[in-house]
């Protein structure tokens, strides 16, 4: 399944143009943080790696293979939770999947045990807050074993305790060997979890460098744009 | 007519043996209807929102239709069927209670599978790429797709239900009207007017719209404490 090779990729909607010749090179392990503006294609490019959207040009080659030949999981921006139990909501996953009735239980313990959530079990998954929802997602995706899991804003709109909940989940999910790829607009969160960094502005990957790099010296016009862009803001908080 | 009305009114306090008998059967009759219906058409709606076939748009459209069958034909081909000569006149069922079950079963399938249809498409939608992704079938997504959408489709039943309870065609054709045997409460009202007792007819018709309010309650509060529960 790895290394992920992505060349020449375009989504190009109706007239309208979201990426264009995009390449990205992608390892089996670690954590790869996508940055760039709102608007940029993040939650596309993530779409288009799922299978979910068609490019309009390029190629996506699994290490050879048009298909990924592993598990690939994806927690969406606003994750579908069925009017179901919390336990259900990650039983019907590994459901689908075949296999024992009883390891299926087993497992969906097991990860809503590590997700914190092992209590509610027969609570409506639609009564969760929005962190528990969010916990409940990654633990039904890691329930699967994915070996690449996409993850789009996973803490967008939680506080600062909730993120640090699902910072700790997504590190475990990593060291249990899945490849995370994900996009945030929490520049502290890439710089806790990112190994390297894609940032994407304009349709394309202006750069993809280790997290220490990018942060230190940006190497495009346009992402030093982006962290100034930030900057401000950060200058305020921080006083 | 305020005589008539006093008249109606004396008639729905005192409770009158073979009133009560005329309730029962319409009960019985449009609630067998509503559950085999709900049976039926949940399943078939939910799969129709879910599967894709060629044909799709055209089934939709008729079931869509379907929704305004107007009940005297379906009482006419549900009499047909069960005549003596019919191809299941065998039976003999032709003026029983079962007869007119069958016919308001058919009257409620295509209603509350075209209700079904809408609102679990609408929930598909939402969820389709992230089930897809997930790796559900599309026959596990009607299942779990039907749990989901359980409290918008009580308003599918609930549809139906109204429908079996007002209508008056289908039951008049293949029940017959008998007094004691296959009479209930809306062949009973056309026959008290037909026979000018407007007064048994208003009180008849007061107690039948009080019972589909009783009915409709019941499911409101029932769907309200489950909405709590479960969100
Ligand atoms: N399925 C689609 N079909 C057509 N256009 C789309 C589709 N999905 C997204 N777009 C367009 O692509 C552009 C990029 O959207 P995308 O959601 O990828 O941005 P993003 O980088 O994730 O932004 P944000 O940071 O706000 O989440 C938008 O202009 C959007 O309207
Ligand atoms: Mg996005």
């Amino acid at each position: 399944m790895f290394p992920l090779r992505v060349q020449g990729l375009a989504f190009r909607p109706e007239r309208q143009t979201v990426l264009q010749d995009l390449d990205l090179d992608l390892s089996g392990d670690g954590i790869s943080v996508i940055l760039g503006p709102n608007g940029s294609g993040k939650t596309v490019l993530l779409r288009l790696l799922s299978g979910l959207l068609a490019p309009s040009a390029g190629r996506i080659d699994w290490n050879g293979r048009d298909q990924p030949n592993g598990r690939l999981a994806m927690v969406f921006q606003h994750p579908a939770l069925l009017r179901l139990s919390v336990f259900r909501n990650v039983e019907f996953a590994l459901a689908a999947q075949g296999g024992e009735r009883a390891a299926r239980h087993a497992r969906t313990r097991e990860v809503l045990e590590r997700v914190g959530l092992a209590h509610r079990l027969d609570e409506s998954a639609r009564l969760l807050s929005g962190g528990e929802r969010q916990r409940l997602a990654l633990a039904r995706a890691w329930a699967l074993r994915p070996r690449m899991l996409l993850l789009d804003e996973p803490t967008a709109s939680l506080d600062p305790s909730a993120t640090e909940a699902v910072e700790r989940i997504i590190r475990e999910i990593r060291t249990d060997g899945a490849k995370i790829l994900m996009t945030t607009h929490n520049l502290g969160q890439a710089q806790r979890l990112a190994d390297d960094i894609v940032f994407l502005a304009d349709g394309c990957v202006q750069e993809h460098v280790p997290v220490r790099r990018f942060f230190s010296q940006p190497q495009s016009p346009a992402a030093r744009a982006f962290l100034q862009g930030e900057l401000p803001w950060r200058i305020a908080f921080d006083r | 007519m305020t005589e008539t009305l006093f008249e109606a009114l004396r008639l729905v306090v005192v409770v009158d043996y073979q009133l009560l008998a005329i309730v029962a059967l319409s009960l019985r009759v449009s609630l067998s209807a509503l559950a085999i219906g709900v049976l039926i058409g949940v399943p078939v709606g939910a799969a129709i929102a879910v599967q894709r076939f060629p044909g799709r748009g055209a089934l939709i459209v008729v079931l869509n239709a379907m929704m305004g069958l107007p009940s005297v034909v379906v009482g006419v081909i549900v009499y047909l069927l069960l005549s003596r000569s019919g191809p299941f006149g065998e039976f003999g069922l032709l003026f029983s209670p079962a007869a007119m079950i069958f016919a308001q079963t058919l009257l409620v399938v295509p209603l509350i599978a075209a209700v079904s249809r809408q609102i679990v498409e609408d929930a598909w939608n939402d969820y389709a790429p992230e089930l897809t992704l997930i790796g559900v079938r599309r026959w596990d997504a009607v299942v779990l797709l039907i749990a989901d959408c359980r409290f918008s489709l009580s308003l599918a039943a609930l549809a139906g239900l109204g429908r079996a309870m007002s209508e008056v065609g289908a039951v008049m054709i293949v029940g017959g009207n008998i007094d004691g045997f296959t009479r209930v409460m809306t062949t009973a009202i056309a026959l008290e007017t037909s026979k000018g007792n407007l007064a048994l007819s208003i009180a008849l018709g007061m107690v039948l719209i009080c019972l589909i309010l009783m009915l409709n309650a019941l499911a409101y509060g029932l769907r309200c404490w489950a909405l709590r529960r479960v969100g």
